[in-house]
């Protein structure tokens, strides 16, 4: 088997990332299609939240996607400081965006089902503001990339950040349990079957779930291999410009 | 076909409206992106092999 450093190289994650993308969308594509249509047309309503429990399809794995979008940047920008492998570096810039889109699902969801619920479409409770904190640091990450011209410079300046920013990463999956106050409930998906969501609703949640992971790792591969692009082509256009 | 959503039809219906539309929107953001990079480094691979 190939060791997982290979990967580091541009050519060949192209080549394995190029061979993988088809399947991976269409399985993304089915998976999505399926849970979204499960939850929402063949799922009964909550006895308590009433026909709003279908927002949990999206709420719930954008939410998590949110959070393990910033942890996969975390690894890439350690691999990048310890190894100094670009195509770390640019996986982490590649999985922003997704990782910032997917924030903004879980804040607007989170925010629409809450109104009818909580009454209010926001209120600063742990977890809400841990989320808020860490789509900044979304839009933080994506802006220091934008600015700073030298790629090594701008990769090196946006781990450190990533480092900073997983403390809210981590904080908002965890303010829940921290502080015991505010309104959201607790994890929706937990390894105490007490805890969990009915059966009912938990195993199109899980169709779900894949459908964001699936569309996560294909949106991942696709961008790392644009931004690998994009790179080769300013140094080819650097090394023009000086002969 | 379409479940009665009740009094919270618009709630639900706007949550999947706005997700969906941002979720297609990421993709088609990202493939074009991807297309129109591959077509451009293309462009300078074809100019740089010519200049030598």
């Amino acid at each position: 088997m190939a060791s997982l450093w290979e990967y580091a190289n541009p050519k060949k994650f192209i080549q394995t990332t190029d061979r993988l993308l088809p399947w991976l969308s269409v399985l993304a594509a089915i998976t999505l299609v399926i849970g979204l249509i499960w939850g929402f047309f063949f799922t009964p309503d909550d006895f308590r939240q009433g026909s709003t429990v279908k927002i949990i399809y999206l709420h719930v794995p954008s939410a998590l996607m949110a959070i393990n979008a910033w942890l996969m940047m975390l690894v890439a920008s350690l691999v990048w400081i310890v190894r100094r492998h670009h195509v770390s570096a640019l996986a982490a810039r590649a999985a922003a965006p997704v990782g910032a889109v997917m924030t903004v699902i879980a804040l607007a969801t989170g925010a629409i089902w809450g109104q009818p619920m909580w009454g209010t479409w926001w209120a600063w409770d742990p977890r809400l503001t841990s989320f808020l904190i860490l789509f900044l640091f979304y839009l933080g990450y994506i802006a220091l990339w934008a600015a700073i011209e030298n790629d090594d410079t701008a990769a090196d300046l946006t781990s450190v950040l990533c480092l900073v920013g997983s403390v809210f990463a981590l904080l908002s999956r965890y303010a829940v349990n921290f502080w015991n106050q505010g309104l959201h409930q607790g994890a929706s998906l937990s390894l105490d079957k007490e805890k969990n969501v009915a059966d009912v609703f938990y195993h199109p949640l899980l169709f779900c779930i894949a459908g964001f992971v699936l569309l996560f790792v294909a949106l991942v591969f696709l961008r790392t291999q644009t931004e690998i692009r994009a790179r080769r082509m300013r140094a080819l256009l650097a090394r023009e410009r000086l002969g | 076909m379409m479940p009665d959503l009740g009094k919270y039809a618009d709630a639900v219906l706007s949550s999947y409206a706005v997700s969906i539309l941002l979720i297609l929107a990421l993709v088609a953001v990202s493939v074009m992106r991807a297309r129109k990079v591959r077509a451009e480094l293309d462009e300078v691979e074809k100019r740089s092999r010519r200049n030598g």
